[in-house]
């Protein structure tokens, strides 16, 4: 049991402007669960794509060695001619083809240059029974559930002869049953003598199935636990991945606090892909005018999902629910009507769907409240221009003029480019979504500023963020969501980064 | 503007492509009026204008369609369409044409219409849905007659043919004038309403265009109806130029069409582009078959070849500012 297979030792990978990984060190036991647990962005993603060649070896510092053996990586395909596969969260399979198609894809059956499709199906079906599949090998992959897609990119993991299998959350998208079967199926796989390494956010599944954890914080490996001892909680695992001193990076900001603006009832909404999964499970929130919420999660438990589907539905079937504006209920059906009750939504990708990127600034501040600078159709365009003037002033966004294109800003001044655009709207609830993902540290704090000068106006302001400490320096009160459901309500004064992981990581009992 | 160190300001950049379009017209007016005698007045553009009437005003709508990020297939065929119905209703019935254009305008943005409905409700690509207007409209046009059909009502011919006279002995035809209303009116549509800026947006970005509270889908409805009737009118026009209705007029004139809007600088993906690049387009077209005619012993195919030449040129450039924008 004190066999190393894999060994990843000073690991650093450096992106233009961030030390994503510093100094890294992992050492793997053969034939052992081996998890690894951090927040989002702790660099856990990618110190597996370092692993798995996706980052080819010259991009990084250190070493790997992996069966005694030090590897230089160039692609994937170096990696798996090693052994080790990597099932990402999103499942790389060809939603047309059927299940073997998909398990020998790019590694098919063949005589001669043509394939032999009874061999084909006859491996396939030996290779699902091993992960117990029950499916016939022709079925195509999109007539089966995510939970058995998973099943099958396994099986294409053990058709090229797996020794190290990694698995980017590979719960975070499955019902209960399915998860209590893959972990099955992953103990099948460790007595069979095949090594995984799981990332995973959810730590009961951790606690009950790992031998070992190790814990990464901003790209730092803090330490690795022994789960044989028993001693390993769910709160010692928490400890180790927040622990990080709250420095004074948030202007101060005292609140007024005001009337009840938006208060949402039951929230249930579906996933559009898989239609009998509950992404938001009956929560409840209240927003009041002069107070900045917080809605932590991590990846997977329905932050964005329960913005965007308040937001004028645009996410999500089946949603059920009631919301009240200003304590009168409303129907929200679609965009226009979230922005006539004065709701905003600055979403977390804002280059995709928050910006026209090949657009200049002045046409996306004003794009959204395009209603009031016009009249009978005709945009007044003089008035567009000073209300664009305005905003390039007050918000202090850095650009020769607002005729530059947005796409060329950095992320900051797009930040603020977005919330130009729904602040010109005139809302009365403000929600959003990692205001401040992929932004610098000073213009942070620009951006902090900006929310808490637009809570002193009276406006109820919802943040959606990842980074804990960014949630208690800025909000008043924190609401924690966990698999869809809201686990807990915390005032500012009690607001710990241990209370708020343990909330978030609270699975359903 | 003036200047072409590009890519370092952003704002020239927008304009680079109808900038590069417009020199390029010069320059081949410039070589046209050293190599021919007879070329270089102000007629010859003129008589782009009137020999391309019918063009610019389809190119128009197509550039309504183009900046959404669709495209229309069915334009060449409605316009055949248009010109039979005009023909056959004047020539059979001997309906008046003041009936008849009407008419006809509006079975084009009929068209228009229900390919930018299907397109929006079934989702369905704009190219397939398109294609099948396209073959539908020609085929409906062989119901009508097999053969040309002369037109000879004496308002329409009279109309036709009325030249309007300008400064120092140069004239135009009313087709050309109404041509430019059009263009007018679009652009002014284009740049200076809400209408105009949710086409642009579309174009960029349609998942943001939503999320901001755009109206999306009216707005593509909208563009493949404005098309239409920009086929119709460019329809109606060339049975100025022709005085008949043909099955057989305007075939392929959706890829001149898209030629011109492409030429123009406009991008195929949506979202940038300038109905004035459209202009442009077109005129480096017609100047193209000018100059070949003027050759004369240059086969007319050479203008094909030219066309091809300056689309991959165009193509390429396009690439080129997109990669660049995208970073």
């Amino acid at each position: 049991m004190t066999e190393h297979i894999l060994r990843m030792s000073g690991i650093t990978k450096t992106f233009p402007g961030v030390k994503a990984l510093q100094d890294v060190n992992l050492s793997v036991r053969r034939g052992e669960i081996h998890a690894i647990c951090g927040e989002n962005g702790a660099g856990k993603s990618t110190l597996m794509k370092v692993l798995s060649g996706v980052y080819p070896h010259g991009e990084y510092e250190g070493e790997i060695t992996f069966e005694g053996k030090r590897c230089e990586f160039s692609g994937i395909r170096d990696s798996e001619h090693a052994g080790i596969v990597i099932i990402h969260q999103e499942l790389a399979l060809s939603p047309q083809l059927s299940i073997a198609e998909n398990i020998f894809l790019g590694n098919e059956r063949a005589k001669r240059g043509l394939i032999d499709w009874n061999r084909t199906n006859y491996e396939a079906d030996e290779l699902m029974k091993r992960v117990g599949l029950r499916e016939n090998p022709t079925t195509p992959i999109s007539d089966i559930g995510v939970g058995k897609q998973q099943l099958v990119e396994i099986a294409k993991a053990l058709s090229k002869e797996v020794k190290l299998l990694i698995l980017d959350e590979p719960t975070a998208a499955l019902n209960d049953d399915d998860s209590a079967h893959l972990l099955d199926l992953l103990r099948g796989l460790r007595d069979e003598g095949i090594t995984c390494v799981i990332i995973s956010h959810k730590l009961n599944e951790v606690i009950a199935i790992a031998d070992a954890v190790t814990i990464i914080r901003d790209g730092r490996t803090i330490e690795t636990l022994e789960m044989a001892s028993g001693q390993v909680t769910e709160d010692r695992i928490i400890s180790g991945m927040v622990g990080r001193a709250l420095d004074n990076r948030f202007p101060p900001h005292e609140p007024t606090i005001g009337e009840e603006a938006l208060r949402i009832e039951d929230w249930t909404v579906y996933s559009p892909s898989q239609p009998d999964r509950k992404v938001v499970d009956g929560a409840s929130l209240t927003l009041r005018r002069g107070e900045i919420v917080g809605l932590a999660g991590l990846m997977g438990a329905g932050r964005t999902e329960l913005a965007m589907s308040v937001f004028g539905r645009t996410y999500g079937v089946h949603i059920s629910g009631k919301i009240f504006k200003d304590g009168k209920p409303v129907e929200i059906r679609n965009v226009q009507d979230a922005i006539k009750y004065g709701i905003a939504y600055a979403t977390e990708d804002r280059k995709r769907y928050g910006l026209n990127l090949i657009e200049d600034i002045k046409r996306n501040i004003s794009a959204a409240g395009l209603k009031g600078l016009a009249k009978r159709g005709w945009v007044n365009e003089h008035e567009e221009y000073r209300v664009a003037e305005q905003f390039h002033k007050s918000m202090n966004i850095k650009a020769p003029s607002v005729d530059a294109v947005v796409g060329k800003l950095s992320g900051g001044n797009q930040q603020k480019v977005v919330l130009s655009k729904w602040i010109l709207t005139e809302p009365d609830v403000l929600i959003l979504d990692e205001p401040t993902r992929g932004i610098d540290v000073g213009a942070k704090y620009e951006i902090y500023t900006i929310i808490n000068r637009l809570a002193d106006q009276g406006k109820a302001v919802l943040v959606i963020s990842s980074e804990l400490p960014e949630l208690l320096g800025l909000c008043d009160r924190i609401y924690t969501l966990s698999e869809g459901r809201i686990t807990g309500e915390v005032p500012r004064q009690e607001a710990t980064q241990e209370r708020l992981m343990y909330l978030m990581t609270k699975g359903q009992e | 503007m003036t200047t072409l160190t590009l890519g370092r300001t952003s704002v020239p950049a927008k304009y680079l492509p109808v900038l590069v379009t417009g020199c390029l017209f010069v320059a081949m007016f410039l070589v046209g009026g050293i190599r021919y005698e007879g070329f270089a007045t102000g007629q010859i553009i003129l008589n782009v204008f009137i020999d391309n009437g019918f063009l610019l005003v389809v190119a128009v709508g197509m550039t309504f369609v183009i900046l959404t990020g669709g495209i229309d297939l069915s334009v060449g065929s409605v316009v055949a369409l248009s010109t039979m119905i005009s023909a056959s209703l004047m020539a059979g019935p001997g309906w008046p044409p003041y009936l008849v254009v009407p008419l006809v305008l509006l079975i084009g943005s009929g068209l228009g219409l229900v390919m930018g409905y299907i397109i929006h409700a079934f989702d369905i690509q704009p190219f397939i849905v398109t294609l099948a207007g396209m073959f539908l409209a020609r085929g409906l046009c062989y119901t009508i007659g097999t053969d040309s059909i002369p037109i000879e009502d004496p308002t329409f011919t009279a109309f036709a043919q009325t030249r309007i006279d300008l400064f120092a002995d140069m004239w135009i035809s009313p087709s050309v004038v109404i041509a430019l209303v059009v263009v007018g009116v679009a652009a002014y549509v284009l740049h200076y309403t809400r209408f105009g800026r949710a086409v642009y947006a579309t174009g960029g970005s349609e998942q943001s265009a939503l999320l901001m509270g755009l109206p999306v889908a009216r707005t593509k409805v909208t563009v493949y109806t404005i098309s239409g009737f920009c086929s119709a009118l460019g329809g109606v026009l060339l049975s100025f130029y022709m005085l008949s209705g043909y099955g057989l007029h305007a075939v392929g004139m959706e890829l001149d069409a898209i030629a011109a809007v492409v030429i123009g600088g406009t991008l195929l993906t949506g979202g940038t582009g300038f109905l004035l690049g459209t202009v442009l387009g077109v005129l480096v077209l017609g100047l193209i078959q000018t100059i070949i005619s003027f050759e004369g012993t240059l086969s007319s195919w050479w203008t094909k070849i030219f066309i091809g030449l300056l689309l991959f040129v165009f193509i390429l450039l396009q690439r080129l500012f997109s990669a660049r924008t995208r970073r």
